[in-house]
């Protein structure tokens, strides 16, 4: 019998795809040596004269630029300008992409003349890149964002491969491109294609960037050293846009679109909220005809939105996704994950599961959950991809089970069986005997105690608690529940195995509620007793929406579902020793008649082809916002105290990752500090007063209240970064 | 080299009559059944040394579907595989090629299996129409395309059934179904006859599913509409001998004795055995199901392809020193009625035995009751290069269920060709 071996032939080869001009390896000659002493860059000319400029950033996975960066950038630029080549090109040695942005760390801390006089400097030397009297070439694969795409609209060409993904996200940290991005992109592509996707902050991929005229060639990469040379011969067939921009650049036009796009915008980042957006319409509006201005104006209006609350929120957002991506960077073999419960929850987890590249089987007891699966799997799919093979190789790996076959070889295994805790212990006596020595059980348990679950189970360090938010695919953050018997091992697992899946890790302690579920429950039974005082549900939802929350409670309530929302504050009720506001006896009635919200078409809303059927609101009383997010101040509060969660930078996380609460303002604790501790804590004792002891502040408070400033947190320490 | 070949597991998708192009290509069908069988193994999917596939009606995007089904069945980058063809009997030359390789010492574990879809035989561009479109394309200039679109005619939409073409023999002319009514003709079958096989076939197959018989053997398959096919459609359980009596023969009327009702069904479906030598069984503590003795392939006049089974089976026999008594169970492929109740009156028929099965007296009549038990194709269906496999994996899995021990499992093969495989369960 053949030893299998696995080859992997790809894999050996795989070294020699990536084009890197004269440090590649010849038959003939070794690869070149670089000419100068940088740390982040390699330069040296091929055979046909074109200098090669590789960037590579000493240890790390990603290049961003940074000030050292820029500085030899220059360095080398004075070299090219000395010495002109036939042609340059610049490209990225790294795996992950070219360059993935500017080092966002760099702008922390800094007040706005500061910042415009570093991006002066840094704009000078992409000028010069600009101006280099040779034909240049940016080289683009993986991720190309922020400033990476600034320095490639600084090329004369720029040529992707097929998996590139090129954007500026800035708008998502409450900015807009710094580094000339808002000139070059406007004057080279139609500038309303070019600002709507500054705009949204959204990614292109390579074929939609050439349509667009922002890449002018895509190839793969056996074809990259012959299309540059065609580049630097003036031989590459382009796509540029020409009269269009133009004409679209013209004052007049700026005048009509400027307006639109500021229509547009306010429906999906309101002015009050979100100053960045409008900073960018209005920098393009009134100096898009003249790109000198233009970019003074965008160094000045970068500045100003660095120092604005919104963007130091935003921006600390960005660091806390970083810190909980970084908690889930740890390493994981496994390769098949077993899922218990075709239900909403774990068909999903499953489809999610397999879209990234696991294996997975879904067990169930009957057929007809599995088949609803496999078609929900199939829709989320269609919407992920346009390959139909992407689409039919993640099908494949999801492998429905009706008898369990799937335990005894999986490496995770996932209960999502209805909340009874007399089920989940029988799934566990089942899975536990045919699970593989080193495996993980884990439960998608939202309300029922580990230490309950764990009783019976022979190896009770191998179970924790991995809790996603519904829908999976779009809510990234996953609250991983330890409890005293859990090995750290298992523990890391998750985490690692949530990294594998692009989602994000929240630990919690196993408490009833955990920790995002517990600070709903008020957020959503004060919206019902504010309705059952007369308020219209229309304007209690707008008084969260007009604060920053995605979605109003009063359609939340809905959409999550109204007896889930009822046993959740039932359970949470039952087992908090604070007393947590009950769901009144009208919603009680409302669920016994089956009217359960958006999944049977009415609810609290009646609902219509999946949205809320809503009257016009009116204006909010003064103290409605207070009322609906203060409380669950409040409860982050308590938790903090009760160590549920070990620091407010992982509650802010959560619930923005987990419920999308308002963002710019950076999470709850956040908002908390920034409006003042004392304010809050006095606000709630007075809202007490006037709507009962429900709101009464925890006695947490205390020692928040004790420290000597309500200074905001800073941004996460950069050693917290490191995975 | 002559070592033992073990049939370790196996399983299939349920048979899809074809009512319009079906949910699933015949790869879709290999990994459907292939996943589940490969999960419930205590090795994993690249232990394996090779593939192999029967299929007949292969589709353009999948080409070698042996490899491709490998490949998405996660078997790994160096899974060898190939696709095997001898039409009917494809499902059944994948297992004897696999139990060649295992016995001269070559592999140690294979994957052998059959898959059709017969919903996806294409309606093809007659000659003409192909012609026509090749000089359209191959046009230089705008007056030589002008041209050459200037040479359509009516005649080039007419399409060919694929379908239609591959059921009938090149070489003598004939329909396969015309074949059975040859065979009927001259054992002296009746059209009362071969319909009461037919009604007591469907029966059997509805008597099956209620019992749950295909338990362990089927596996259900899930569509990304999110239907679940779980059982095999093709059953009609109210059939009787009277209901039949009312159809008219589907192939030559009006006086043919061959119908839709006692034919084999236009069917989609997929098989995989698993086959493994000593060594495999060893290494991954394996409990084998049965063992292969022996197989044989025959040919003859395609004009009587139908009696294939009768010549491979009586030279199985002969080669092993064996009567009916010792067979305790058979599977012939139902391709027709008339055709299965052929090849039991061959191989009691005095005059056949002595010259052509050169056998001094007839084997005999085989039992009823030991043959085709739990139905076949004439409720199931005969995904062409699918049924080989299932009748051997069905006859494994029926022995075990009843406690016996030998059986034999036979298709004829249209081409005139029959191949047979004796098996013993363990």
């Amino acid at each position: 019998m053949q030893d299998k071996q696995p080859q992997h032939v790809m894999a050996t080869l795989a070294a020699r795809d990536l084009e890197l001009g004269p440090f590649d390896a010849t038959p003939s000659s070794a690869p070149a040596a670089s000419v100068g002493p940088w740390k982040n860059w390699k330069l040296a000319r091929d055979a046909d004269g074109i200098a090669w400029v590789v960037i590579d950033l000493p240890g790390t996975s990603a290049n961003t630029l940074n000030a050292e960066v820029i500085a030899e950038l220059a360095d080398i630029l004075s070299l090219l300008e000395r010495e002109l080549p036939k042609g340059l090109v610049i490209r990225s040695a790294k795996k992950s992409g070219f360059i993935a942005g500017a080092d966002i760390k760099q702008f922390v801390g800094e007040g706005a003349t500061d910042v415009a006089n570093s991006l002066s400097q840094a704009h000078a030397v992409v000028d010069r890149l600009d101006n280099l009297k040779c034909p240049t070439v940016a080289v683009i694969h993986g991720y190309c964002l922020g400033g990476g795409l600034e320095v490639a609209l600084a090329c004369d060409y720029r040529i992707a491969t097929e998996d590139a993904r090129l954007g500026f996200p800035e708008v998502l940290l409450g900015l807009h491109p710094g580094l000339g991005g808002t000139v070059r992109f406007t004057h080279l592509v139609n500038p309303v294609q070019a600002m709507s996707n500054m705009l949204t902050g959204r990614n292109l991929r390579a074929r939609n960037a050439k349509s667009l005229g922002l890449v002018d060639a895509v190839i793969p990469e056996r074809h990259v050293a012959a299309a540059v040379k065609d580049a630097v011969a003036g031989k590459l067939r382009t796509n540029r846009a020409g009269f269009t921009v133009s004409a679209l650049n013209s004052s007049i036009a700026r005048g009509f679109l400027a307006g639109r796009m500021r229509k547009e915008a306010e429906k999906k980042a309101p002015h009050r909220n979100y100053p960045a957006p409008y900073a960018l319409i209005d920098l393009w509006e009134k100096h898009g005809g003249d790109p000198r201005a233009m970019q003074r104006e965008e160094i000045a209006s970068f500045g100003r939105l660095l120092t604005t609350p919104a963007s130091r929120n935003l921006v600390r957002v960005f660091f806390l996704r970083e810190k909980l991506k970084a908690m889930a960077g740890g390493k994981w073999d496994g390769r098949r994950v077993h899922v218990i419960g075709a239900g909403a929850m774990g068909g999903d987890i499953a489809a999610w599961c397999a879209w990234n590249g696991l294996n997975v089987t879904l067990a169930d007891m009957k057929p007809e959950p599995l088949g609803a699966a496999i078609k929900r799997a199939a829709d989320l799919y269609r919407k992920l991809s346009r390959k139909s093979i992407e689409i039919r190789d993640a099908l494949d790996r999801l492998t429905p089970d009706l008898k369990g076959e799937g335990v005894a070889s999986a490496d995770l295994i996932i209960e999502a069986v209805p909340e009874i805790l007399a089920l989940k212990q029988k799934v566990y006596a089942a899975t536990e005997a045919k699970m593989k020595p080193g495996a993980i059980l884990a439960t998608n348990t939202s309300s029922i105690p580990l230490e309950q679950l764990r009783e019976g189970l022979q190896r009770p360090e191998h179970f924790i608690g991995l809790h996603f938010f519904n829908p999976v695919s779009r809510l990234q953050l996953v609250e991983v529940v330890g409890h005293d018997k859990a090995a750290p091992e298992a523990l890391a697992a998750g985490k690692a195995f949530l990294g594998k899946i692009d989602r994000l890790p929240a630990p919690v302690k196993s408490e009833p509620g955990f920790l995002v579920n517990r600070v709903l429950v008020p957020y959503l039974m004060e919206a019902l007793i504010m309705m059952d005082s007369g308020i219209k549900k229309e304007t209690i939802d707008k008084a969260a929406e007009d604060f920053g929350m995605p979605m109003g409670p009063i359609e939340l309530a809905d959409e999550v579902g109204l007896d889930i929302c009822v046993h959740v504050a039932e359970v949470l009720g039952a087992q908090l020793p604070r007393p947590m506001p009950q769901p009144p006896a009208w919603l009680r009635e409302k669920v016994e008649k089956g009217e359960l919200g958006k999944k049977t078409g009415k609810g609290l809303y009646d609902w219509k082809d999946g949205h809320a059927v809503k009257g016009e609101p009116g204006t909010p009383p003064a103290d409605a916002t207070d009322r609906l997010i203060l409380p669950m101040v409040d409860v982050c509060v308590a938790c903090l105290r009760e160590k549920i969660v070990e620091d407010e930078d992982t509650v802010d996380a959560a619930m923005i990752f987990a419920t999308g609460f308002a963002p710019f303002r950076g999470g709850p604790m956040n908002y908390a500090r920034q409006r003042g501790l004392a304010d809050v804590h006095a606000t709630l004792e007075r809202l007490a007063a006037k709507y009962g002891d429900r709101l009464t502040p925890d006695v947490g408070w205390a020692d928040l209240l004790k420290e000597k400033d309500d200074a905001p947190p800073a941004a996460p320490a950069v050693a917290d970064l490191t995975p | 080299m002559n070592r033992p070949v073990y049939i370790v597991d196996g399983a299939r998708t349920p048979f899809l009559k074809a009512r319009g192009v079906g949910p699933f290509t015949p790869v879709d069908l290999a990994v459907q059944c292939g996943r589940p069988l490969l999960l419930r193994q205590p090795f994993a999917p690249d232990a394996f040394d090779q593939v192999i596939l029967g299929c007949v009606n292969v589709m353009s995007d999948e080409m070698n579907p042996a490899r491709i089904a490998a490949l998405r069945l996660g078997m790994g980058e160096a899974m060898v595989g190939f696709t095997v063809q001898i039409n009917c009997g494809s499902g059944m030359q994948s297992i004897d090629t696999g139990y060649q390789y295992i016995r001269e010492g070559k592999s140690d574990l294979i994957l052998a299996g059959g898959a059709e879809a017969l919903s996806h035989a294409p309606l093809i561009y007659n000659r003409q129409a192909v012609q026509f479109y090749g000089n359209v394309f191959m046009a230089r200039t705008l007056m030589a395309r002008l041209k050459a679109f200037a040479s359509v005619r009516p005649a080039m939409f007419k399409p060919v059934i694929g379908l239609e073409r591959g059921l009938t023999d090149p070489v003598v002319e004939l329909g396969m179904g015309q074949t059975a009514e040859i065979v009927a003709h001259v054992f002296g079958i009746s059209r009362r006859e071969a319909d009461e096989y037919a009604a007591e076939s469907q029966r059997r197959l509805a008597n099956a599913q209620k019992e749950k018989y295909f338990d362990g053997e089927l596996e259900p398959m899930f569509a990304r509409n999110g239907k679940v096919y779980d059982f095999d459609d093709g059953v009609r359980p109210d059939t009787t001998a009277d209901s039949l009596a009312k159809l008219k023969p589907a192939f030559e009327r009006p006086w043919g004795k061959v119908t839709p009702g006692n034919s084999s069904q236009i069917t989609d479906g997929a098989s995989w055995v698993i086959l493994a030598s000593d060594e495999a069984v060893e290494k991954y503590k394996l409990t084998p199901k049965a063992v292969i003795r022996d197989s044989q392939w025959s040919a003859l006049d395609p004009a009587v392809m139908g009696l294939g089974p009768a010549l491979c089976s009586s030279e199985l026999l002969k080669r092993n020193d064996m009567g009916l008594a010792d067979i305790d169970l058979w599977e012939i492929n139902e391709a027709f009625a008339a055709q299965v109740l052929g090849c039991v009156a061959a191989l009691k028929d005095e005059k056949f035995s002595r010259e052509v099965l050169h056998r001094d007296t007839p084997l005999g009549e085989i039992d009823r009751g030991r043959l085709n038990i739990d139905g076949g194709a004439i409720g199931l269906g005969h995904p062409v290069g699918a049924s080989g496999n299932r009748i051997v994996l069905h006859l494994v899995n029926a022995l075990k269920r009843l406690g016996k021990k030998r059986g034999i499992a036979s298709q004829c093969v249209g081409g005139g060709q029959g191949g047979a495989m004796l098996i013993e369960a363990m």
